[in-house]
């Protein structure tokens, strides 16, 4: 009997996020605070204009690249909010954000290529660099630098045979955000080392000091820039699976090559609804945006009042909160809070080895329920502090 | 500033000052204060309570009348709206453009009791033309809630 899964995948880890699902899944009455996705209905006009293409019969496949007015709409909405301008033939729509990843990887990648992935960070990149051939390369981030990318830092470990970076921000799992002027430092060392960035900016709508900066959007690096973005976070879209990818003329021609021999293209019904999100989804946008910031502030303050250090975030729906000095690991934290106080979140060491002594806290819930969770996480808290003490 | 905290307390009249505090970055003092001087202002006018009286054993019954007037002289309409709306009876008075004058919500126990108020107090108001009144068989949404949905959390308790 042949091996019927090869070398390459059998050796990718399975996901820290899935052992805690299983767990999670079977309890009852818990409060999850480890969800990556918003807790909003998708609003109802994109629905209604879902359902009335469905309606229609609008049920055969597009274009591969997307349908030519959605593509508009998305070069007008990222002209419209980011100040960025792109053509039609530079932009690809894919399935979430995770098949442009995907997709950029797979079409760039020559054997030996190095790729640098700043941890913590989402748990898709390095298994697809892997799986496209590349040899995946850490930079762990430090929270004395609020989990942002420095020059330094790229320096210490770009190589030669260094061709990509991700450049996830605003960030899952830390809520870290960079500025104009953090990324222009680091476009210097980008273009210094004729590095390739990809751009994950799922979290773009969801910035609360400032508006988000993309790093395309400085001198010298459009060209070296594929930008990652979608509608599930901004939108509430998630199960639509609609995302798109920007980037330069000639990748997004190979992308688009790849993607149109494995996929065709995305859901037509949830191409449909993007036009409609983009057209007139600006207010819902802000709404919510207004209401994860307020939740923010209450979870923050929460965990500070409860004596963890815990840096502001300043984007996307996680809170990451320091748990060093409690002498326990993240997963021990984690399964122990879970059991004791029926509150699940999730320990930073599934987005990283640097995650260790840190738990993921998602805000995508009600006040009414964070602040339940937050109480239950205090009296956790103060039982280990007080365990600790009678040792 | 003003605008921010009402709009949190138009969601939840209930969230405290601490947590308006908390989530516009603002002092807790400050917050009171500016609560009670919008209370003072009536721009704050109340804090209620939304209450689906259909899943409880007390009987409600509400009605919307259309209430065409002739307006008194140097007066307007002001001084019928007034006389209306005084009746403990009377839960809105809306001055309307279209078709006729005033919109008057009214609850009571019963179909009856409502109809015996608009024919015994509303409709023989002098300055009362004529009324329509329409009764509520159901309410689906009322100040931005929608009332009958269970909103369940469907989504996968953990996910990346």
């Amino acid at each position: 009997m042949m091996n019927l899964v090869n070398d390459t995948v059998k050796a990718i880890p399975p996901s820290g996020i899935r052992k805690f699902f299983d767990i999670a899944a079977e309890m009852e009455n818990i409060i999850s605070l480890g969800v990556g996705e918003p807790d909003f209905d998708t609003p109802w006009h994109i629905r209604e204009e879902g359902i009335y293409s469905l309606e229609k019969g609008k049920t055969f496949y597009t274009s591969n690249a997307g349908m030519l007015e959605l593509r508009e709409e998305i070069c007008k909405y990222l002209k419209r909010k980011f100040d960025l301008t792109y053509q039609v033939n530079e932009v690809l729509v894919t399935v979430g954000g995770s098949e442009g990843i995907d997709l950029t990887l797979r079409a760039m990648i020559e054997p030996g290529d190095e790729v640098l992935i700043p941890e913590p960070c989402f748990v898709s990149y390095k298994p697809c660099t892997i799986l496209a051939g590349a040899k995946p390369i850490t930079i762990p981030l430090k929270e004395e630098n609020e989990f942002k990318l420095t020059a330094e830092e790229i320096e210490t470990y770009v190589t030669e045979k260094t061709k990509i970076i991700f450049l996830p921000f605003p960030n899952n799992p830390t809520g870290a955000t960079m500025s104009k002027e953090e990324l222009e430092k680091i476009a210097e060392v980008i273009i210094k080392h004729d590095l390739f960035v990809i751009s994950d900016e799922i979290y773009a709508e969801l910035t609360y000091e400032k508006k988000h900066c993309s790093i395309a959007s400085l001198p010298g690096m459009m060209e070296r820039t594929l930008i990652i973005n979608g509608f599930s976070k901004a939108y509430s879209m998630t199960g639509w699976r609609m995302g798109f990818a920007v980037g330069p003329e000639e990748l997004i021609r190979a992308m688009t090559k790849i993607h149109q021999y494995a996929i065709m293209c995305t859901p037509t019904t949830s191409q449909y609804a993007a036009i409609e999100a983009l057209r007139n989804g600006d207010t819902d946008v802000e709404e919510m945006r207004k209401a994860y910031n307020g939740r923010r502030r209450v979870v923050v303050n929460g965990f500070r009042e409860m004596g963890l250090s815990c840096f502001e975030p300043l984007g996307a729906f996680y809170v990451f909160p320091s748990i060093q000095g409690l002498n326990m690991t993240s997963e021990e934290f984690c399964t122990k809070l879970l059991y004791e106080q029926g509150v699940a979140v999730v320990p930073g060491t599934a987005f990283g080895d640097c995650g260790e002594g840190f738990i993921r806290v998602s805000y995508a819930y009600s006040i009414e329920e964070l602040k339940v969770a937050l109480e239950r996480i205090a009296v956790f808290v103060d039982s280990i502090k007080d365990a600790k003490q009678k040792d | 500033m003003r605008q921010k905290i009402l709009e949190l307390l138009e969601q939840n009249s209930k969230m405290t000052v601490d947590d308006i505090a908390i989530m516009l970055q603002c002092p807790k003092d400050e917050i009171e204060k500016e609560i009670k001087e919008m209370e003072k202002e009536k721009i704050i006018c109340g804090y209620h309570t939304l209450i689906n009286w259909d899943k409880t054993d007390k009987d409600v019954v509400t009605a919307l009348i259309e209430v065409r007037v002739t307006p008194q002289r140097g007066q307007g309409f002001d001084k019928i709206a007034e006389r209306i709306y005084r009746f403990r009876e009377v839960k809105a008075v809306y001055l309307m453009s279209g078709g006729f004058d005033l919109t008057v919500i009214i609850e009571g126990k019963t179909m009856k009791e409502v109809a015996l108020f608009v024919a015994e107090k509303l409709s023989t108001l002098d300055s009362v033309l004529s009324t329509a009144t329409h009764f509520v068989l159901k309410k689906y949404k009322d100040y931005g809630m929608i009332l009958e949905e269970d909103k369940k959390d469907e989504r996968m308790v953990v996910s990346p």
